[in-house]
């Protein structure tokens, strides 16, 4: 019975045959090639999991020749760069808790005095902690400075400095995250990077599922009208979405003892702009699927720079700028901000305004393009 | 089939819808008239563009050219009112599989915010004997039950017109039957229904037809008009086995006067638009002992066959 054999001519068919759909599916064919090539090239020039240039707000209560040497010396590391000068002990507070700024360092008054008076004074640290692998690498190398950093300036009468202990110290405070728990920053991140996933994914399918499956044409004659049609896609998923933020919520309580020093109420009003903004990305994949194959694609399609551009995966601060700036478009980049500012710092609504109003615009953009797509007709 | 009783009221009155895809006309220039409580049957080949006709009468779909009335309203400007008062089921099953046999017809009630909606769906229900299955998914039901759940979830808003795209495509003989008498009661009631499809015996149930080939309208009235209008003249010869029959086909095709030969079991139908020189085309075979010719009524189909050959097709 030949019949029955492995055959090889029948195989070459099969194998052809599958070449020519993928052929025919255009965008699934650009979407297996182009795609990754893109996402290549962007990951890899975009990711760094050594973040640099760390935004750095230095309260100085002394001017003098030995903490302007610091300074440059800390800039020098490459690990910092010194975007602010707050005036008061607050404003240091305010720049730290809405992300203005990884790092504050406080230059205590008569801190030259004391210096030189061999008094060796405090130069105080304070790291937003919350993403620990964004800090780590800066934290090492601003102990290696404190050593060395005046010997230049500790010369002739001061030379004596230079013996035995170092002529200043440095405390330093890992702030919202004391113990350096990195499932402090990923546990909640997670709630982010789960809704992103299954939000943009369900309503991208549920869709196309309509116009596969030929339900889309019933739907269409009858007189349901477009907005109510996106908006009964939508409600079930946020109320799904709702359900999954609990779950992770009670894991983190839980499990992961995260701690949640903010408003668990203002964290759900901005999980509802949160979710709808997925799920309004979702619907407008879903106008532009032709199937729920593509559909899946162009969810990962998203999926993937939300994870890997926002600050989820690697430091936010660590990426170039333009990386940068793609990562704020992403509603994930702002929600992981508010998410870690509400649980870990206490953040209130003034200080996640911005990234609130970030995920709004992005929301009423990816409307527009959803409503302008959906096809009343099947023109 | 004797005309609606509702005389004078259009309820569908088009003129020259054009539509194209891509630069092919799928629709050229169709003018259409359906009175109020008529069966009108429209009729053509596959991809001749009769399902786009319908979805331009409803909104579906928008003409590149041609305007009109359906049920009074403006097919261009008022489709949402033309939707509230137009059942129409499509070619393929689009209800929801996944979905009961009730909580379809819920939901198709809640769209069209169908005052007592319960009741509705319960008679719904009640009406198509589908009282013991209502709790059955959508998607287990055989073609016929498929078929009539989708007609019944299409009336149930008691729409003024009914639009049918190939509705019976796939349903048993019995099914079918029962189909047509329900559509008949319901024109009786004042529906008026437009109805696509490729059975004959269909078309001969319809009050008027319609014949479209590659988007062009090619014939219209009732069933014994369009064969009028053809002039076609139509012989049947049987004979003595099916090799001869078979042999005779061959022979007389491509004959002069001879336009159309088509095999009808152990008989053969030969046709022609020119009855005196069809006459003279046979006569050679007329002579043939084994062979008995009679003069018959051209079949609506040969009509149709003969329509399609002749008209020009702009997608080859």
């Amino acid at each position: 019975m030949m019949g029955d054999r492995f055959n090889f001519h029948r195989l070459t068919a099969l194998i052809a045959k599958e070449f020519i759909q993928m052929r025919r599916d255009r965008l699934t064919f650009a979407m297996m090639l182009g795609v990754p090539i893109m996402q290549l090239i962007l990951f890899g020039y975009a990711i760094n999991a050594d973040p640099k240039h760390l935004a750095t707000a230095v309260y100085a209560q002394d001017h003098s020749v030995f903490t302007r040497s610091f300074l440059i010396a800390l800039e020098n590391s490459d690990y910092f760069e010194i975007t602010a000068h707050p005036e008061t002990r607050e404003e240091a507070d305010a720049l730290l808790a809405q992300g203005d700024a990884q790092f504050v360092i406080e230059i205590p008054a008569n801190f030259s005095r004391d210096l030189l008076r061999s008094e060796h004074p405090q130069i105080l640290v304070d790291a937003d902690a919350t993403d620990p692998a964004a800090t780590g690498n800066a934290i090492s190398a601003i102990n290696l400075l404190a050593g060395s950093v005046l010997d230049r300036d500790l010369v002739g009468p001061v030379a004596k400095l230079r013996q035995g202990e170092a002529p200043f110290s440095l405390v330093v405070h890992r702030r919202y995250n004391s113990e350096n728990h990195t499932q402090y920053n990923i546990v909640p991140g997670i709630i982010g990077v789960i809704l992103t996933m299954t939000m943009v994914m369900f309503t991208a399918l549920a869709m196309t599922r309509e116009i596969e499956r030929g339900t889309m044409e019933n739907l269409l004659t009858m007189p349901a009208r477009p907005l109510e049609v996106m908006m009964g896609k939508i409600i079930p998923y946020i109320m799904i979405g709702y359900i999954q933020t609990a779950l992770v919520l009670l894991a983190a309580r839980f499990l992961f003892d995260v701690p949640m020093v903010g408003s668990l109420v203002l964290l759900s009003v901005v999980l509802l702009i949160f979710v709808a903004a997925n799920l309004a990305v979702g619907f407008t994949f879903s106008t532009l699927a032709r199937n729920q194959l593509q559909a899946v694609q162009m969810a990962v399609f998203f999926f993937l720079p939300s994870i890997l551009l926002s600050g989820f995966m690697f430091p936010f601060r660590g990426m170039p700028v333009w990386a940068q700036w793609l990562g704020e478009i992403l509603p994930l980049t702002h929600f992981l901000r508010i998410i870690r500012g509400i649980l870990l710092k206490g953040n209130g609504a003034t200080d996640i305004q911005a990234d609130t109003g970030a995920i709004i615009l992005f929301f009423f953009a990816a409307t527009v393009v959803a409503m302008n797509r959906y096809r009343r007709t099947l023109d | 089939m004797s005309a609606a009783p509702f005389d004078g009221e259009l309820v569908i009155d088009v003129e020259g819808l054009t539509k194209s895809f891509g630069g092919r006309k799928v629709v050229d220039n169709v003018d259409m008239q359906v009175a109020k409580g008529e069966i009108y049957g429209f009729l053509g080949p596959n991809g001749s563009g009769k399902t786009t006709t319908i979805r331009m009468l409803c909104g579906l779909l928008t003409p590149d050219a041609g305007h009109g009335t359906c049920l009074v309203y403006d097919i261009l400007t008022e489709s949402p009112r033309i939707k509230l008062e137009t059942g129409y089921m499509t070619q393929r099953f689009s209800l929801y599989e996944d979905l009961s046999i009730r909580e379809n017809l819920d939901f198709v009630a809640r769209i069209y915010e169908l005052p007592s909606r319960r009741e509705a769906v319960d008679a719904t229900i009640e009406k198509l004997n589908l009282k013991g299955r209502a709790d059955q998914l959508a998607g287990s039901l055989s073609g016929g039950w498929k078929q009539r759940l989708a007609l019944a979830s299409c009336i149930m808003h008691q729409p003024k017109l009914l639009l049918l795209d190939e509705p019976t495509a796939g349903v048993d003989p019995k099914a079918r039957r029962e189909f047509w008498d329900e559509i008949h009661e319901l024109a009786a009631g004042g529906l008026t229904v437009l109805v696509s499809t490729h059975y004959m015996d269909e078309a001969e149930r319809c009050h008027k037809i319609c014949y479209l080939a590659y988007g062009r309208l090619l014939a219209r009235g009732t069933a014994e008009e369009v064969i009028a209008q053809s002039g076609l003249a139509t012989w049947t010869v049987s004979g003595p086995s099916q090799r001869r029959i078979g042999q005779l086909a061959r022979e007389l095709s491509g004959k002069q006067g001879v336009d159309m030969v088509a095999p009808f079991g152990a008989t053969l139908h030969v046709s022609g638009l020119d009855p005196a020189s069809l006459e003279s085309a046979i006569a050679p075979w007329r002579g043939e002992a084994e062979l008995s010719w009679r003069r018959d009524e051209p079949t609506l189909e040969d009509v149709f066959i003969l329509m399609m050959k002749q008209a020009p097709d702009n997608f080859t």
